[in-house]
């Protein structure tokens, strides 16, 4: 890739989306959406499954974006996507993973909600 | 910030032989994101008040319960809107850095510059959307009651302090790497020989880019955290030193047996190299997390990082500016005007900074608007009289910068290349034609400038030219920014109507920019070949001249072949 000629303007070896696709996206975002939203406003389930359908959602939603807007498929022709995703995917787990260990270690060491 | 990413876009496309950036829409859009960021934040001085919250705007004093007025939402709207811009850049030129090379240049030819904009700008891709989510957070718990930093209701302000270091810390490696990058590009430059070490300074920059995300905690030490959470960002924050001390060492021994030139850049240089190795010393002993409280929030801690902000960052910003300065305007800096203001700059530095380690040391806290000590005085009178040397040195910068433009036709760069340097950039002319490079470079080398003048193929006019495709001037950018920036002050006053008419402009302007059917244009051959001509006639007459002069700039010029010092 690195002997490509700049006037090359092809997307990174990303796939085009259809407008089927779009609406696809549309269609899941909106519903990982309205779930957890619907489960807090209706009230009355057990706050630890509604956290944690939260935090599902969160994470669907996320893989959503990517793939039927961003179009990271395996189509993908070239390693930097691969690289770039597995980068980002360890910087994400070490700034949540970090912050965890770190409030974990304030709430007890501080007395926090004690 | 603003100014080290100015660098980078004049330099970086031009290093890789490029005609533009990737996205230069989008380019435009963050430059004038930035613009606006910067009014609002100004225009908070004028109407309503200025945050009194410090830099980092720490809840719960920014919280609504302790800063009620409109200071803090002028801070979180101007650095987000900001934010958001330096954000963009950060795409665009990693994008541009990855894909618009010129034909030849492997991701292992490319100047050092250019690889420390990469990871300076991964930094800013995986670092900024931390700012956003922090202060948006922020901007919830102040607009819509919510309880992510407060005192009560479950919130928790040590997350935001949590969260604002997780981007602060590589937020300053964003600021250094550059830097870094212009002091591998002067050494090398002015050393006369090929950088030492390349691989390994590169590998270094990328080790950097990895740990500077591992080390946050070790801005709140003493906040709480048990042993074992210090001791691991502690050990972090120590191993982050070794490979910037591998660079300090890939610049020293550039310069061992090189034929070094003291030009003002280089003062710069050998400026920094003593300066931040010293700030970088005081660093790792405030990594020690057991010295870290004894010295954290004393002047021991401000001493240490304006060692490295201003000896490692400043000198770097100084030294590029005065490097690539005849590249962007057609003349070179005044000479002896730049010495003086380097030396004053260093004698002032450590005049007003050592004094404070010693001061932090005898238990001098910052930020005191008064003290009652009387054994402090004598050093803080050293420090004042420091800063005041400092002053002299920014009042000769600002006459440099005047008298430079003054007596510009005494120091015209007319052949594009006025330092004898190495790389891409100074086979253009100065300033560049708006298409940069009138073919695209074939690159073969690391230093492939240096590689064609020993080949006797620099300065040598292409037999013909093409057309070159462009994009066209926009008017997208200005207008979104402008709009983003009314958005921003309607929030800031809770002018609901404002914010919902100029997020609508905003979109409007977005969709009409999209639909626009002809965004580029074909610069043709002649307008080319007008130019490129009249830029050879100015080298060809530049050469002739200086072939009477014996200057040291000129012998490589007339393509001599010269044997290189190993």
């Amino acid at each position: 890739m690195a002997t490509q000629n700049q006037t090359v303007t092809t997307h990174g070896g990303a796939a085009h989306g259809s407008a089927r696709e779009y609406l696809w996206g549309l269609f899941w975002s909106v519903l990982l959406t309205v779930v957890p939203f619907a489960m807090v406003m209706v009230g009355g389930f057990d706050t630890g499954l509604t956290l944690a359908v939260i935090l599902l959602c969160a994470v669907a939603q996320v893989f959503v974006q990517l793939v039927f807007f961003l179009h990271m498929n395996n189509s993908s022709e070239q390693t930097w996507n691969t690289v770039s995703a597995v980068f980002i995917v360890l910087i994400v787990a070490i700034v949540v993973l970090g912050s965890i260990w770190i409030m974990n270690h304030l709430n007890h060491n501080m007395l926090m909600g004690h | 910030m603003p100014l080290i990413v100015g660098l980078m876009n004049l330099v970086v496309p031009l290093q890789i032989g490029a005609r533009d950036v990737a996205f230069p829409f989008l380019n435009s859009l963050s430059f004038w994101l930035f613009v606006v960021g910067a009014m609002l934040v100004n225009a908070s001085l004028f109407v309503g008040e200025f945050a009194a919250t410090g830099w980092l705007a720490y809840p719960p004093l920014s919280g609504l319960e302790y800063s009620p007025w409109v200071g803090v939402d002028y801070w979180l709207w101007a650095l987000q809107i900001s934010g958001i811009g330096t954000l963009l850049s950060g795409v665009n030129f990693f994008v541009t850095i990855i894909r618009m090379r010129a034909p030849g240049m492997t991701l292992m030819k490319m100047p050092v510059f250019t690889w420390t904009s990469l990871c300076a700008n991964v930094l800013i891709i995986l670092a900024f959307p931390i700012l956003t989510v922090t202060i948006t957070l922020l901007t919830l718990d102040r607009y819509l009651g919510t309880a992510f930093f407060t005192n009560d209701l479950g919130g928790n302000q040590m997350m935001y302090v949590n969260l604002i270091w997780a981007w602060g810390h590589p937020e300053v490696y964003i600021l250094i790497l550059p830097a870094f990058g212009i002091f591998s590009e002067v050494t090398a430059t002015f050393s006369r020989k090929r950088l030492f070490g390349y691989t390994s300074l590169v590998y270094a920059t990328a080790c950097i880019m990895f740990l500077s995300f591992i080390v946050w905690l070790h801005h709140f030490f003493t906040m709480g955290a048990g042993a074992s959470v210090n001791a691991f960002f502690g050990i972090a924050t120590m191993i982050i030193s070794i490979p910037t001390g591998v660079k300090i060492f890939n610049w020293l021994f550039t310069m061992y047996k090189g034929r070094v030139r003291f030009d003002s850049p280089m003062w710069w240089t050998a400026a920094f190299l003593i300066t931040f190795t010293i700030g970088g010393m005081t660093g790792v002993m405030l990594a020690i997390p057991a010295a870290n409280f004894v010295l954290h929030n004393s002047l021991f801690l401000v001493a240490h990082f304006h060692n490295v902000i201003i000896g490692g960052a400043l000198f770097g910003y100084f030294a590029g500016l005065t490097y690539w300065f005849p590249k962007a305007t057609g003349f070179k800096l005044d000479e002896t005007l730049g010495k003086w203001a380097c030396a004053l700059w260093t004698v002032g530095f450590f005049l007003a900074f050592m004094p404070l380690y010693v001061l932090g040391f005898m238990g001098m806290t910052r930020r005191l608007n008064y003290y009652d000590n009387p054994v402090w005085n004598d050093w803080l009178l050293v420090s004042g009289f420091g800063a005041l040397v400092v002053l002299l040195a920014i009042c000769v910068q600002f006459y440099q910068i005047f008298a430079s433009i003054r007596d510009r036709n005494k120091n015209l760069d007319l052949t594009g290349d006025p330092w004898d340097a190495r790389t891409l950039e100074w086979s253009t002319s100065s300033p560049p034609p708006f298409y940069n490079f009138a073919r695209t470079p074939d690159v073969r080398d690391r230093d492939q400038f240096d590689y064609l003048k020993r080949h006797g193929l620099a300065f040598k006019q292409p037999e013909q030219y093409s057309r070159i495709h462009m994009p066209k001037n926009t008017w997208a950018g200005i207008v979104i920014a402008v709009f983003s920036g009314v958005m921003g002050f309607g929030f800031v006053w809770h002018i609901w109507w404002m914010v919902i008419a100029s997020t609508l402009a905003m979109l409007v302007a977005l969709l009409v920019y999209n639909f626009q059917k002809s965004k580029d244009y074909y610069v043709e051959v002649e307008e080319i070949e007008a130019i490129e001509d009249a830029h050879f006639a100015r080298v060809e007459a530049a050469m002739t001249s200086s072939k009477n002069e014996r200057s040291e700039y000129s012998v490589r010029r007339r393509g001599t072949p010269l044997s290189m010092p190993a």
